[in-house]
């Protein structure tokens, strides 16, 4: 057990080196971040010096180099967009991201576990019909079109229809923005205002779109599998309830796989809050991010992209010493088979 | 223990979020400041933050007159001499006095090497305080346009600064962040109440604040949220959680016209837009033709020039929102004349004709370089452009890129044909020569010229424009250069980009054609 967890953090090591060194050769596509830096006036010697005290005129194996040595220590360096430190911008943005993809990743499960249960147990109704076109929708939908539609549906048009539904119009939700948060320790939190809460809504049920819809499917043809198993047969044969058949027996056993991929997405949430939070202009590190490639931010894209596959790495570290924990029969070989087959 | 302490939390922030009071103006546009501090970043967001905080000595009205604001007036008392009387019994918001010596930090710190405005004050030596209320500038040689200038120079508290340990503009070097780049000390109408850069800066009125009488409703609050998605940002405009935004996009503008409770400001920008080309190279870097340079052919500049069809860009590509320009430059800035701003006609035959005349009469292959998030349907403009010169015979290798890609290109003078615009903050022609037109001479000189044009006279006559102090000679200076410059057509002009701001109808202010808002001329009803 010890030796195969050395391996696989060595291999996580290895795998966040790579990385970092592709994220450099791809800065060089980025673009020069000294225009965006300084003034139209400023003269060309003045941005060759920018440049040189910057280090962006040394080769790019010996930019490589200075950062790695720097990242072992803990410094990203500074932002060149910003002029503070990446780090405490990180630990600034990281809460918002958090939030939001737990509240996402909540609702995802939330209604795509009982939905898949009940399209499942409910096959060729007219209400299966209609969830299983709809998650079709929400497979294929951008996020950025989900998003703007709910804007529309929920922010602009509000007023117009909950006013004739006879509603309050302070039921309409904010289109942007995180409401007010609470600090708690270094922590900023939405959680515990009303505008908080009420601007995590939209940008959630945009995230969790796609998640619920993937959950959906997954547990509906899992489902489906597990009630045709010859247990569940036995187990109608035996008498039980049906109640007792479906929930204790059949989705017990859906489970497993589910959560395996759940764990999984949380990585891909995190990545596809990109496109969320530049919508709904969440102040989350997607967004920091995509501000910082348009800026050519240097130091922030770096620390960025090496945080990011740390928790890939994290995560599928996680699931394969899960994998052998939880299930003896697996080998070590075994499980290093399927940790690579992600 | 930590649920208690999580608790009274909740319930400050609670009460804090109490229902915003009728005279808060929540703002956004797309990006915001890059930092406080006045003299690190000479960019347009940043200055349209730190304006409401920090006051210039001399100030631009709408009409872009300049007013006084912290000197009450100015003068050349000798060729090398400005002498400003400051206004008297200014404080600055932490109610400390205003004087002659916070001028001269001020200077002094601008033309220290980490300051973005150095190149403003490039002629300055010194800053010497004669009195309270007294400063003379002394320049390296006549500088007829330092009072222009001066009106992008915010001025700093010494004492904040010595305080805490600012007296230099932030560098990049340093490990950690200065203190001036969220906090701020200023003698404007505005003071910083909080500053979560990126997400959200709240500004309230500064009491100490010398112009209170002059301007006496502007708004207690400002509340700034930068939203780089368009449409999130018309939506929040439309659905009312916004009173102002800076930048609908222009096809955006009629649907924020037809809500009711909402309405439009346009003004011509201060900034033209335009191609150049590369006249000076001996062979185009990008083009099929060998051993010579076309674009050093005068006649087919002049054919290009005919073969844009500028009201079609104008009707079609800018929905309206552009002026058709004669020259790089814009109305409002001293030298722009009406006969200068007038076009060629649109001429395909002629344009042909000419074409023939140079040798090419079938037209040849370039590449055109073109940013894609610079200026207002950039790239659009290019591909329309593209259509039209291929009428001609102009066959166009269209690289739309993004600006941080566009201008380092440009920059190392990498580029045969490319858009550009160019506005003026000193709202003086000799800005456009100096950049564009003057050599390019590695250093000081013709920095943005990437056209490889140079013409001895002219540059004689922008080097004289520099000195001259007397108005009219200065003028007629101008006027004759601009004749020179615009029979080269060494650049293309295209137009001036229109501004559209868009507010609630709650906001009554004037627009501003530098499109930097000035909140202390808003009222809300």
């Amino acid at each position: 057990m010890l030796s195969f967890l050395v391996s696989r953090l060595l291999q996580a090591a290895a795998v966040m080196t790579a990385v970092s060194f592709l994220c450099f050769v791809l800065f060089n596509f980025v673009g020069d971040p000294i225009n965006n830096m300084v003034g139209q006036e400023a003269t060309q010697s003045e941005r060759a010096e920018l440049r040189h005290q910057l280090g962006l005129d040394d080769p790019v194996p010996i930019q490589f180099v200075r950062f790695l040595g720097n990242a072992a220590i803990g410094n990203f360096g500074k932002s060149y967009r910003m002029a503070r430190p990446v780090e405490q911008l990180i630990v600034e943005r990281l809460p918002a991201t958090l939030e939001l993809v737990f509240c996402g990743a909540l609702l995802a499960l939330l209604l795509g576990i009982p939905l898949g249960v009940l399209t499942a147990l409910r096959r060729d109704t007219w209400d299966t019909r209609a969830v299983m076109t709809f998650s079709l929708a929400g497979v294929a939908m951008p996020t950025f079109v989900s998003g703007i539609l709910l804007i529309y549906v929920f922010s602009v048009e509000c007023t117009g229809w909950v006013a004739w539904l006879g509603l309050p119009t302070g039921l309409c939700l904010p289109s942007f923005g995180r409401g007010d948060t609470v600090k708690i320790g270094w922590w900023s939190s939405g959680l515990f205002t009303g505008t908080g809460l009420k601007a995590l809504i939209l940008p959630s049920a945009t995230l969790a779109l796609f998640q619920m819809t993937l959950v959906l499917r997954l547990v509906r043809s899992e489902m489906l599998e597990v009630l045709r198993t010859d247990y569940i047969k036995f187990a109608r044969a035996r008498g039980l309830t049906n109640r007792a058949v479906h929930f204790h027996h059949a989705l017990k056993n859906t489970l497993l796989p589910v959560i395996t991929v759940i764990g999984l997405q949380i990585g891909g949430l995190i990545a596809f809050s990109i496109i969320t939070e530049t919508v709904f202009q969440w102040p989350g590190m997607g967004q920091l991010f995509i501000q910082s490639v348009q800026f050519a931010d240097i130091p922030v894209m770096a620390a960025y992209l090496v945080m990011i596959s740390f928790f890939f790495v994290t995560i599928n570290l996680i699931v394969d010493l899960t994998y052998a924990v939880i299930d003896p029969r697996l080998r070590v070989d075994r499980a290093r088979a399927v940790g690579n087959a992600h | 223990m930590r649920f208690s302490r999580l608790l009274i939390a909740t319930t400050v922030a609670l009460s804090l979020a109490s229902p915003l009071s009728a005279k808060t103006l929540r703002w956004a546009s797309v990006g915001d400041a890059l930092t406080l501090d006045p003299h690190a970043q000479n960019e347009g967001p940043t200055a349209a933050m730190n304006q409401h905080i920090y006051d210039p000595l001399i100030q631009r009205d709408p009409s872009l007159k300049k007013i006084p604001n912290l000197a009450l007036s100015w003068k050349p008392i000798s060729p090398n001499v400005w002498e400003f009387k400051l206004r008297p019994n200014v404080k600055f918001s932490d109610g400390t006095p205003f004087t002659a010596d916070d001028v001269v930090f001020s200077i002094t710190r601008v033309l220290s090497p980490t300051s973005d405005f150095k190149t403003y004050l490039a002629s300055v030596k010194e800053a010497k305080a004669i009195d309270p209320l007294t400063v003379h500038m002394i320049t390296d040689g006549p500088n007829p346009i330092l009072p222009d200038q001066l009106t992008n120079i915010f001025i700093m508290s010494k004492a904040w600064a010595e305080k805490h340990n600012v007296t230099k503009p932030q560098s990049y070097k340093d490990k950690e962040e200065t203190f001036a780049v969220r906090n701020a000390m200023g003698t404007g109408p505005f003071m910083v109440k909080q500053r979560d850069p990126d997400i959200k800066t709240v500004l309230v009125k500064n009491p100490t604040y010398w112009g209170k009488d002059e301007f006496k409703d502007y708004p207690d609050e400002l509340v700034y949220t930068p939203i780089k998605e368009p449409a999130t940002r018309v939506a929040a405009l439309i659905s009312g959680q916004l009173d102002f935004v800076l930048d609908v996009q222009l096809q955006d503008v009629a649907r924020v016209k037809q809500t009711p409770g909402l309405k439009t400001l346009e003004s011509a920008q201060i900034r033209a837009i335009f191609f150049g080309l590369d006249v000076g190279s001996p062979e185009l870097k990008y083009s099929d033709v060998k051993g010579k340079n076309p674009f050093a052919d005068k006649r087919v500049r002049e054919a290009m020039y005919k073969a844009i069809d500028i009201n079609a860009i104008k009707t079609k590509v800018m929905r309206n929102f552009a002026s058709p320009a004669g020259i790089i430059t814009s109305q409002g800035v001293n030298g722009w004349t009406k006969e200068l701003g007038a076009r060629p006609p649109y001429d395909i035959a002629g344009a042909k004709k000419l074409m023939a005349e140079a040798g090419y009469p079938n037209g040849f292959k370039v590449t055109l370089d073109c940013p894609n998030d610079r200026y207002n349907n950039d790239e659009a403009i290019c591909q329309a452009v593209v259509g039209m010169l291929s009428q001609i015979g102009i066959q166009i290798d269209l690289q739309a890129r993004s600006k941080t890609l566009h201008f380092p290109k440009l920059q190392k003078k990498d580029s045969s044909f490319f858009l550009l615009g160019w506005g003026v903050p000193t709202l003086d022609s000799h800005y456009v020569f100096s950049f564009m037109y003057q050599t390019n001479d590695g250093k000081k000189n013709g920095s943005w010229n990437f056209t490889g044009y140079s013409d001895p006279k002219l540059d004689g006559m922008i080097e004289k424009m520099a000195q001259e102090t007397d108005i009219e000679k200065r003028d007629g200076l101008i006027a004759d250069a601009w004749k020179v410059a615009r029979e080269t057509n060494a650049y293309l002009p295209l137009h001036d980009q229109v501004i559209v701001w868009s507010m609630s109808d709650k906001v009554d202010m004037p627009i501003f054609a530098t499109d930097s808002p000035y909140f202390r001329y808003a009222k809300m009803k």
